[in-house]
């Protein structure tokens, strides 16, 4: 079929992958472009691994074309894998391994790698530098597998549930740390079921069910697609507010007592405090709520976030 | 490949971490040279010509000296190498490993490396015990003796390597890799002497590897010289074995 497109880090048309009976991908197609944060959501089981795990070349795709950047990871895995980070959503290395001989082996096996010192630091891990992997709390483990995912300054790297384990800080220490990557000149491939961390970091997201994309956009987009409904509320005694029909974007006007709703899309606050202001009437607490994409994902897959 | 000499330097750090696996690989051999030479001791009758002809014309303890040798390298090769490998896969460290673009190469060189390290120093801790405790006659050929040791070694590396690449668990090598070991300890020479075995256990005797190193290396240790006969099937199941492991590793 196609080739991929010179600048584009990652390439996936109609990839299937099955286990036995269990088709874990039925023909996903996605791109990703250079220096990305590019998102995969979906619920448990909806092929998110699989289909990362294919782009490694750590598993053997059924049929469908991938291309990591510009290679076939199957065929070509020698010459992309000094290239590309992984941290894997399942994996583990030996109990009485240190912390720091685990970056230092790593850091050896490939050609070019950063000083595992500043990873160490970065992540947070130095005061554990000397401890075994089997006595590292789970957060720090995956702080160490990321860390690990890193050491030989991929092109690209594949976060696989990267903040599983990690406290709501460490999450938040993550986050910014993975900017840094990207900053760095990293294209970020990032598994998450966490909306918060999808939204907060991704430029683009793909939206996984049963084995197929569903969605793809940013978040934004993503939500106004999925959720797109904006809730605008305020406080007023005013009796009739019936006008307020007339601002664009407006569907619903619902009040009880002095609480009024106003329920729409498009940028509903800007147009019903414009129309509030000109009827003289300026609410202090004049607020939207705004669909998050969390609601948007439970449009998107029926479903809760996982 | 300098990644080889990292895993294996790290490995190595592991097996001192774990001082039982370490006590475990080395206890059987030990155990068999405390025992046999406790009860057989090491007087030869010049006079006795069956017993001659048991004992191949030297002391018991003389006679078994070579064979606790090969011991300890089964002990490497059946047990502690396959282990580690298939505990390895079994956890996702083989995995992890893969990702991280380790190649095969240096995974398995690694394991290699420290087997054949634990089993020279196991071997050398036996001959030193056997020779201070029991007053075990030392090699007649000590070139002859050395390149038997190292090919087999080699042997029971690549032995090794096959078990852990087909050997999908460490139950599995806990299962397997345990009984051919103990199978190999009772009847490839280093329990009761070959000559003694009823027929049906010379002819499985013949099918074990044990049997063949401790034919080679004991014929160069009391003086009989080099047997190319038995040196060829232990470069024979050395290229077997080894083709295997690599042909049919499986990293998960
Ligand atoms: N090694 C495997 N063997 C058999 N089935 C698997 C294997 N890995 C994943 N699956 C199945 O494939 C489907 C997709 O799994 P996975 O890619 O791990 O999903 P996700 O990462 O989105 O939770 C699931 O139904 C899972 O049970
Ligand atoms: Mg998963």
């Amino acid at each position: 079929m196609t080739l991929a497109s010179p600048g584009r880090a990652v390439f996936v048309n109609q990839l299937v992958k099955r286990y036995g009976r269990t088709v874990a991908v039925g023909g996903a197609s996605l791109e990703v472009e250079t220096g990305e944060i590019f998102g995969i959501i979906g619920p448990n089981g909806s092929g998110k691994t699989t289909t990362v795990e294919c782009l490694q070349g750590l598993r053997t795709r059924d049929s469908g074309e991938v291309r990591v950047l510009g290679l076939d990871p199957q065929a070509q895995r020698n010459a992309l894998r000094h290239r590309i980070g992984s941290q894997l959503q399942e994996s583990a290395l030996p109990e009485r391994l240190r912390v720091w001989e685990a970056l230092d082996l790593f850091a050896a096996m490939s050609p070019h790698s950063r000083n595992w010192r500043e990873l160490l630091e970065e992540w947070d891990l130095t005061e554990k530098r000397d401890t075994a992997f089997a006595d590292l709390s789970g957060g720090q483990r995956q702080r160490l597998f990321v860390a690990l995912a890193l050491v030989n300054e991929p092109e690209i790297v594949f976060l696989d549930e990267m903040a599983t384990g990690l406290d709501p800080a460490a999450r938040r220490g993550a986050w910014e740390l993975v900017r840094q990557v990207r900053r760095r000149g990293t294209t970020i491939v990032l598994v998450t079921h966490f909306m918060d961390e999808a939204e907060e970091l991704c430029d683009r997201i793909a939206v996984f069910r049963a084995g197929t994309v569903v969605a793809l956009g940013t978040p934004p987009e993503l939500v106004a697609r999925y959720a797109g409904r904006s809730l605008v509320r305020f406080t007023d005694n005013t009796e009739d507010l019936d006008w307020l029909r007339d601002c664009p974007g407006a569907e619903e006007v619902a009040r009880e007592g002095p609480r009024v709703e106003v329920r729409g899309t498009g940028p509903l606050l800007a147009h019903v405090g414009a129309a509030l202001v000109a009827h003289g009437i300026a609410p202090a607490d004049l607020r939207v709520e705004r669909a998050t994409l969390e609601d948007a994902f439970m449009a998107m897959t029926g479903e809760g976030a996982p | 490949m300098r990644g080889v000499g990292k895993l294996a330097w790290i490995e190595t750090k592991l097996f001192v971490r774990e001082p039982l696996a370490l006590l475990f690989a080395f206890a059987f051999p030990f155990f068999m040279l405390f025992v046999l030479a406790g009860v057989f001791g090491n007087d030869v009758d010049p006079t006795d010509e069956e017993n001659l002809r048991v004992w191949r014309g030297v002391g018991p303890t003389d006679y078994y000296i070579s064979t606790y040798v090969g011991l300890v390298m089964a002990s490497a090769g059946l047990i502690t190498l396959p282990l580690r490998l298939a505990s390895y896969r079994e956890t996702g460290v083989l995995r992890r490993f893969r990702a991280a673009g380790v190649p095969l190469g240096v995974v398995l060189g690694a394991q290699v490396l420290v087997a054949i390290g634990m089993a020279i120093i196991g071997a050398a801790g036996i001959v030193v015990a056997g020779r201070a405790a029991y007053g075990a006659q030392m090699p007649e050929s000590w070139p002859l003796v050395l390149v038997g040791s190292a090919m087999g070694l080699a042997m029971f590396a690549a032995i090794g390597l096959l078990l852990g690449a087909i050997l999908p668990t460490s139950r599995a090598v806990q299962g397997a890799g345990l009984t051919l070991f103990i199978v190999m300890m009772m009847i490839s020479g280093s329990g009761p002497p070959r000559e003694v075995l009823t027929t049906v256990m010379q002819t499985v005797s013949d099918g074990l590897p044990l049997t063949h190193l401790n034919l080679l290396v004991q014929d160069a240790w009391l003086g009989f010289g080099w047997n190319t006969g038995q040196a060829l099937v232990v470069v024979a199941i050395t290229v077997v074995a080894g083709f295997l492991a690599v042909r049919f590793f499986r990293w998960e």
